[in-house]
């Protein structure tokens, strides 16, 4: 460990004659740097994806597990007869917590996103809806009783809705981290690409410098310092960039969906730092790696 | 110091050297001569460690060239100082970076040697090409830079290959003259070349050996020079 450490404090200190060994590479320079800028910028968006669709399956996962809802359809004249019926089940069953009858106007509200505001909605045989706090009920037990004493009582405990949405949402998780993945290893893939192009350009250097007594790990640093130094470059730039779009979207509304909640909150701001870091170790092993394998070729 | 045992070198097809043997010992001049394509180039590189020997044993430094590692021969390398027949800068930094680069590749820029860069190109004549980058050097200003850089750090040996190629003869003795002083400061010197008129010059100035390869064979030659 204390040796990578070194390896790395040397590599970031530089060395200016080492440097001076590999001739400037203009244009390539810049290809390089603005891959790594574009590869940040994108791992940036998919690390968003993946907190906010995590964030989303937590919450959905919690909120509508820590609740259910009984729904009365009965005619008209039963329907308060049944739902006090159902308040003295659901009073006396262990492990249900707050029963509560929604009002007509609470009713009127969860309606008004589907029908709009001007529902009328006292006119309408609604069936009333009962809303409780799970607290660990045993719900097939919670059913029969329900079955017997109160007919037109179907118990809602949410399993049906939340499931979908929470396999939805962890799988658009797993597609932010696969993404992310999938981005460092073109990373890589870039790198040792342009890495093979520059040894492949700088043969004769190489050939020069071994010559003259050049064990392979100065070689090898002189080009590895390089690339690094340029993918971290473009890397932060890419992050920066990629960070302040997040942050310039249109700010997430509670009552807002899905959409709007994508970017980080909190310490969460702290995680896409680690890509350029990152960046910069993916370019570090690719040139590496890359170097060795050409330096093989010389004696 | 460097030592050959019986040792044959083939090319894909058929055998350009075999059962070569060859010692040499610290401070000792030698000529190697032949016609062209007879080998020259390639026991020169046996002798640095550039090539494997097909079979037979070679000894650098006492090390079996089989059991160096690629840093092993590196750091034969800064022993050694090669003068190619075709000499490789690197052109992008100029004459005197070139010559001080065996001491940047092994960080030694700032040692005591560094010191002497500035004697050392005076002595072969191109202090006034310092700041010149190497495509602007002639054919003859490349062979003693070349030779600069084999022996800034002061190497035991100094392997030439043919380093008097393309010059002309006044240039050739110039370069020969430093390689004799070289050798009376008590460096091996190997010479590879087919100019029997420098072997003599040589001769007249110091006790060198003359090493012909013929039929793929290494001998010693003797009055006939």
């Amino acid at each position: 460990m204390n040796a990578v450490l070194k390896t790395l404090a040397d590599l970031l200190a530089g060395d200016k004659q080492a440097d001076r060994v590999v001739p400037p590479t203009g244009f390539t320079v810049r290809l390089t740097v603005f891959t790594a800028a574009a590869m940040a910028f994108l791992a940036v968006f998919a690390l968003a994806l993946s907190m906010a669709s995590g964030r989303l399956a937590d919450r959905w996962g919690e909120a509508l597990a820590r609740t259910a809802t009984i729904r009365i359809s009965a005619p008209q004249g039963q329907i308060q007869a049944q739902t006090d019926a159902v308040m003295a089940i659901l009073w006396t069953t262990p492990g249900v917590a707050d029963p509560r009858v929604l009002s007509r106007d609470e009713q009127k509200d969860l309606l008004a996103p589907w029908f709009g505001p001007d529902l009328p909605v006292d006119n309408l045989p609604l069936p009333q809806l009962i809303e409780l706090t799970d607290e660990g009920y045993d719900a097939e037990g919670l059913r029969l009783r329900l079955s017997a004493e109160a007919p037109g009582a179907v118990l809602d405990d949410h399993t049906r809705w939340r499931r979908p949405l929470i396999r939805a949402a962890d799988r658009l998780r797993m597609l932010g981290l696969v993404s992310i993945l999938l981005i460092a290893l073109t990373t890589a893939a870039m790198i040792t690409l342009s890495a093979n192009a520059a040894l492949a350009a700088n043969a004769k250097v190489i050939e020069v410098l071994r010559l003259v007594g050049a064990r392979d790990t100065y070689i090898a640093r002189a080009f590895v310092r390089r690339f690094t130094g340029r993918a971290l470059q473009g890397a932060l730039l890419g992050t920066v960039l990629g960070m302040g779009a997040i942050a310039l979207l249109p700010g997430a509304d509670p009552a807002g969906g899905f959409l709007t909640g994508l970017g980080f909150q909190g310490a969460g701001w702290i995680l896409p730092l680690i890509i350029p870091p990152l960046a910069g170790g993916v370019a570090f092993a690719a040139t590496r790696a890359a170097a060795f394998r050409v330096l093989g070729g010389f004696t | 110091m460097i030592e050959l045992d019986k040792v044959v070198h083939s090319y894909g097809g058929g055998e350009l050297l075999s059962q070569v043997s060859l010692r040499l010992a610290p401070g000792s001049f030698h000529f190697l001569t032949g016609p062209s394509g007879a080998g020259k180039t390639t026991l020169l590189k046996l002798c640095y460690g550039a090539l494997l020997p097909t079979s037979g044993q070679v000894r650098v430094f006492g090390q079996d060239r089989r059991e160096m590692t690629r840093d092993d021969i590196a750091l034969n390398r800064r022993r050694i100082g090669v003068v190619h027949q075709d000499c490789q800068f690197l052109d992008h930094l100029s004459v005197a970076d070139n010559v001080a680069l065996p001491l940047m590749v092994s960080g030694r820029a700032d040692g005591e040697e560094a010191q002497h860069l500035d004697e050392l190109l005076s002595w072969v004549g191109l202090a006034p090409q310092a700041q010149s980058r190497p495509p602007e050097l002639s054919g003859g200003e490349r062979q003693r830079a070349a030779l600069a850089r084999a022996v800034i750090m002061s190497p035991d040996a100094i392997l030439a290959d043919e380093p008097t190629g393309n010059v002309d003869w006044e240039m050739s003795l110039k370069l020969l003259q430093l390689l004799i002083e070289l050798n009376r400061m008590g460096k091996t010197v190997l010479i590879a070349t087919h100019d029997l008129n420098l072997i003599r010059a040589a001769k007249a100035q110091v006790s060198a050996r003359v090493l012909r390869i013929k039929d793929r064979r290494l001998q010693l030659a003797g009055a006939d020079l």
